[in-house]
């Protein structure tokens, strides 16, 4: 009978590198940035290293497709080496297979690695359309990402009957956070503290998504080592030992998209994800035991929804604690605590992995005192890929004993 | 008895103000003021003789059970494929039968009557039951030519058939000349014409009476015989000649719609018919006169299934669903006159697939979802497993016709990132009433306008234009239904 994930593997070693539009690197340069860091705090040599999985997402800009490109950068030892891929969850996705690699018994040392390099397209946001498929192409909406999960908001407002200026307040407070957070933070690519005031009158993306309620469209890379806990303790005497507490993925299913049961007010997947990953890692009570949270803001709105989802605000109560400071870095469950996917920025391949290294560096301690999560020992991270209608929620739950 | 059974009209939603266009372009042109009264019906960004033509089908089908469709018939001057039928197109977007004779006419402005007469003629021949006949164009002059103000965009539809008639058609008569008043050579964009006192003074003087008086001793008539005589000339003074040369009554004109959509072509005197059926009693008798490279006249008594026609757009509900165009640059834009910078993210390669789109095109081209036949649940696009998670069963799904659903907007946006001829770029989820849901873009609507429940009706829009290949691509967007409809 299976009985998840909980302390199987460990991690021993995480690197990541700044974030930002790293103009004079390449996607191969990056990922080898990472990839030094994080050898070097796990403290071996790259010919231990026994599997690798690699997350990259678009084939438009990037490195293309397959794991090959970047086992050549990194100059892996002939070592199996698979491309994960699913939307802005790859980077969770190629840890979950290395975690799973170790958990079976395979492996007992592997490389999880994301890399995205977005700043070759020209132009803002994310590259357009070429992931579609024949069939989006003639049946999809003329969307951008802005604009999909802008749609959140005005069925939010409808599901609960509150008013968009309010929903605008609260998702205003939740940008200006994470900015207070990012500027902090050395690695985050946006580092300027802006205001609640700003934050409103910023150009409208999609309405009702002005500029500051959208993420940092960013470079870089972001890796991990996992191994066995045994393997762990022998390598890191002197260290905690951080372990993975539960790992769950959800998919869609194509009721949200097309079917009359969701208002489009939530996320069916990260609801579902939510209850089995506490359950795995045996969680009663989120909002008490969960010591801080990296969330998928790649818009304010989606934060905004999402910690009703995650189980830590109750259903139509988010505003509440939004405006309470209850996600604040001084909070009760600080959330983007590295100044998220909304400062620290989002090269998709790299995000999920950006995550759990911003947790993990809480847990082990590492972060100066003005950042400092007090207590971290429970971390938990949630990495969303596709639409609100349509796609995959990932979520890790890592900490110490 | 054959005729008219039914009718249906288009006029799209943006009006420019012929006072703008003439305002930016007066200093090359001052003699264009002649031209700049009243208003023009301009097709949207996503919109072109096609897409028109496919909602005046779809209002001349109102209460028709569309599979007992038999031949549909596209006249207009400003086809979008020279090759690929364009009636296929349409008869795929109103989801008429596969068994159905289709054909495209065009050439002469006046190929919306002969599209016309070859029905009635037709189903005369008892060889057919009924036809579609659907007339729409969208022609354009150059920047600061008369025709750039003169022109306007409208579609003209109507089921021709033997049952349930509403207009008798009585007989016709035909003229033909190669009479180059107007002319486009093989990759012409914009409309050239001769000087317009030969076209008024030799063409509509010479061959308006000419062909009416050809009908009248044909049939024994004269004009006052007639509730009333249309004619498309939107010349004033040549109107008002032609009125006293034919004894033409001012309760017997009907109106050409100058001031409030323009000289649309191949529909023109078509949509005239529609507003004069609008209002006609049982036993009037109308006269339809085209023109363009001749004229075709053609001879009407209303009868009084006319009572009986249940309720549609026609054109009078069209004219009252207007917004302003207040913005000529947008105008220029949308007709791809004006070269602008759509931004890098507008230079994706637009490609169509053939081979997809053949196998796909009931539900793009004519948005058909299914129905599951086991639980009932209705979805689009149809699946090959049922979306219902309480059923799941595999290949039951019937086909249903999502194109003429009430939808209403469950979450909306506007989106200034997308590449968009109109931005915001408009679109959210419907939700069908009856089951079924999805996310379309929304067109001829504002932003400001829009909250979640708003009632859509769909219509048939190009989905795309792809500049490499020089074609369009075709499927449905939502619009929301204004006050008072």
């Amino acid at each position: 009978m299976a009985d998840g994930i909980k302390d199987k593997v460990a991690i021993i070693g995480m690197g990541c590198t700044k974030f930002g539009e790293r103009w004079e690197s390449s996607a191969e340069d990056l990922a080898v940035e990472a990839f030094v860091e994080c050898l070097a705090d796990a403290g071996i040599d790259k010919q231990e290293l026994q599997a690798a999985y690699i997350g990259t997402h678009f084939d438009e800009v990037n490195v293309g497709k397959a794991a090959v490109p970047i086992a050549v950068a990194l100059k892996l030892p002939y070592i199996p080496a698979t491309r994960t891929e699913n939307y802005c969850a790859t980077a969770t996705e190629a840890f979950r297979a290395a975690v799973y690699s170790v958990a079976s018994g395979v492996y007992d040392i592997v490389l999880a690695l994301g890399v995205e390099k977005l700043k070759d397209t020209g132009y803002g946001g994310l590259p357009g359309g070429g992931g579609m498929g024949v069939m989006g192409r003639m049946v999809g909406a003329n969307a951008t990402a802005p604009g999909l999960f802008a749609q959140l908001a005005t069925a939010y407002g409808a599901r609960w009957d509150v008013p968009m200026d309010k929903i605008k307040d609260a998702i205003a407070h939740i940008s200006a956070k994470s900015h207070a957070n990012g500027a902090l933070n050395p690695k985050a690519h946006l580092r300027k503290v802006i205001s609640e005031d700003q934050i409103k009158a910023a150009p409208m993306i999609a309405y009702p998504l002005g500029l500051f309620d959208c993420c940092g469209v960013s470079d870089g890379s972001a890796a991990a080592i996992v191994t066995t806990p045994e393997i762990a303790k022998s390598l890191k005497k002197n260290q905690d030992i951080v372990k993975v507490k539960a790992l769950q993925i959800c998919v869609s299913s194509g009721e949200e998209s097309i079917h009359n049961t969701w208002d489009g007010s939530h996320f069916v997947t990260t609801r579902k994800a939510a209850t089995k990953a506490y359950e795995e890692a045996g969680i009663k009570n989120p909002r008490d035991e969960v010591s801080m949270c990296e969330v998928h803001d790649c818009f304010s709105i989606t934060e905004f929804v999402t910690m009703e989802d995650l189980h830590l605000s109750a259903k139509g109560g988010v505003y509440d604690d939004v405006m309470n400071g209850f996600y604040d870095l001084d909070g009760q469950v600080p959330c983007q605590v590295d100044g998220g996917l909304k400062c620290f920025g989002h090269p998709i391949g790299a995000s999920g992995l950006r995550m759990i290294y911003a947790m993990y560096e809480q847990i082990l301690d590492r972060v100066p005192e003005e950042r400092k999560v007090k207590n971290a020992r429970i971390g938990l991270t949630h990495n969303l890929g596709g639409s609100p209608a349509s796609n995959v929620a990932a979520i890790s739950i890592i900490g110490k004993d | 008895m054959i005729g008219l059974c039914t009718y249906g009209g288009y006029v799209p939603r943006y009006r420019l103000n012929r006072g703008i266009a003439y305002g930016a372009m007066s200093w090359i042109n001052p003699a264009n003021i002649a031209n700049a009264k009243g208003e023009k019906a301009v097709a949207n960004f996503d919109e072109d003789s096609l897409t028109m033509a496919v909602a005046a089908g779809i209002d001349a089908l109102k209460g028709i059970d569309r599979s007992t469709v038999e031949g549909l018939y596209f006249a207009s001057t400003t086809m979008p494929y020279k090759e690929r039928l364009n009636s296929g197109i349409i008869t795929t977007a109103l989801g008429l039968n596969d068994n159905i004779r289709a054909a495209d006419f065009g050439g002469g402005i006046k190929a919306g009557t002969t599209a016309l007469l070859s029905a009635l003629e037709g189903v005369e021949s008892k060889r057919i039951n009924n036809i579609v006949v659907t007339v729409s164009d969208s022609r354009l002059g150059k920047p600061a030519s008369p025709q750039e103000l003169v022109f306007g965009d409208a579609a003209a539809s109507f089921l021709v058939g033997d049952e349930n008639v509403i207009a008798e058609f009585k007989g016709s008569y035909s003229i033909t000349y190669d009479f180059g008043d107007h002319f486009r050579g093989q990759n012409a964009k914009y409309d050239r014409q001769w000087e317009d006192r030969w076209i008024r003074d030799l063409g509509f003087d010479r061959f308006v009476p000419e062909v009416v008086n050809g009908l009248m001793s044909k049939y024994g008539l004269k004009v006052t015989d007639f509730a009333k005589v249309i004619y498309p000339c939107h010349y004033p003074a040549a109107r008002r000649k032609l009125n006293k040369i034919l004894d033409i009554s001012p309760e017997a004109e009907q109106s050409n719609f100058q001031a409030e959509i323009g000289e649309t072509g191949t529909p023109q005197s078509l949509i005239m018919l529609i507003s004069a059926l609008e209002e006609a009693n049982p036993g009037d008798k109308i006269l339809v006169v085209s023109f363009g490279s001749g004229c075709d006249a053609l001879y009407f008594e209303v009868t009084d299934n006319i009572k009986k026609l249940n309720s549609r757009d026609g054109i009078s509900g069209c004219l009252a669903n207007r917004a302003d165009l207040d913005n000529y640059t947008k105008y220029l834009v949308w007709r791809d006159i004006l070269p602008v910078e759509g931004g890098l993210r507008s230079e994706e390669d637009l490609w169509t697939r053939w081979s997809a789109l053949w196998r796909s095109r009931k539900t793009v081209l004519g948005l058909w979802g299914g129905k599951c036949k086991k639980c009932g649940t209705a979805q689009f696009p149809a699946q090959k497993i049922c979306v219902n998670p309480n059923c799941g069963a595999v290949d039951q799904m019937e086909q249903i016709r999502y194109s003429d659903k009430i939808g209403h907007i469950a979450s909306y946006t506007g989106d200034m990132l997308s590449a968009s001829l109109n931005p915001p770029a408009i679109y959210g989820q419907i939700e069908f009433e009856g089951g079924g849901k999805f996310l379309f873009d929304l067109t001829d609507c504002d932003l400001d306008s829009l909250q979640t429940g708003t009632p859509v009706t769909m219509s048939f829009r190009r989905k795309y234009y792809d500049k490499i290949r020089e074609i369009s691509g075709y499927f449905w967007k939502a619009v929301p239904v204004k006050e008072g409809e």
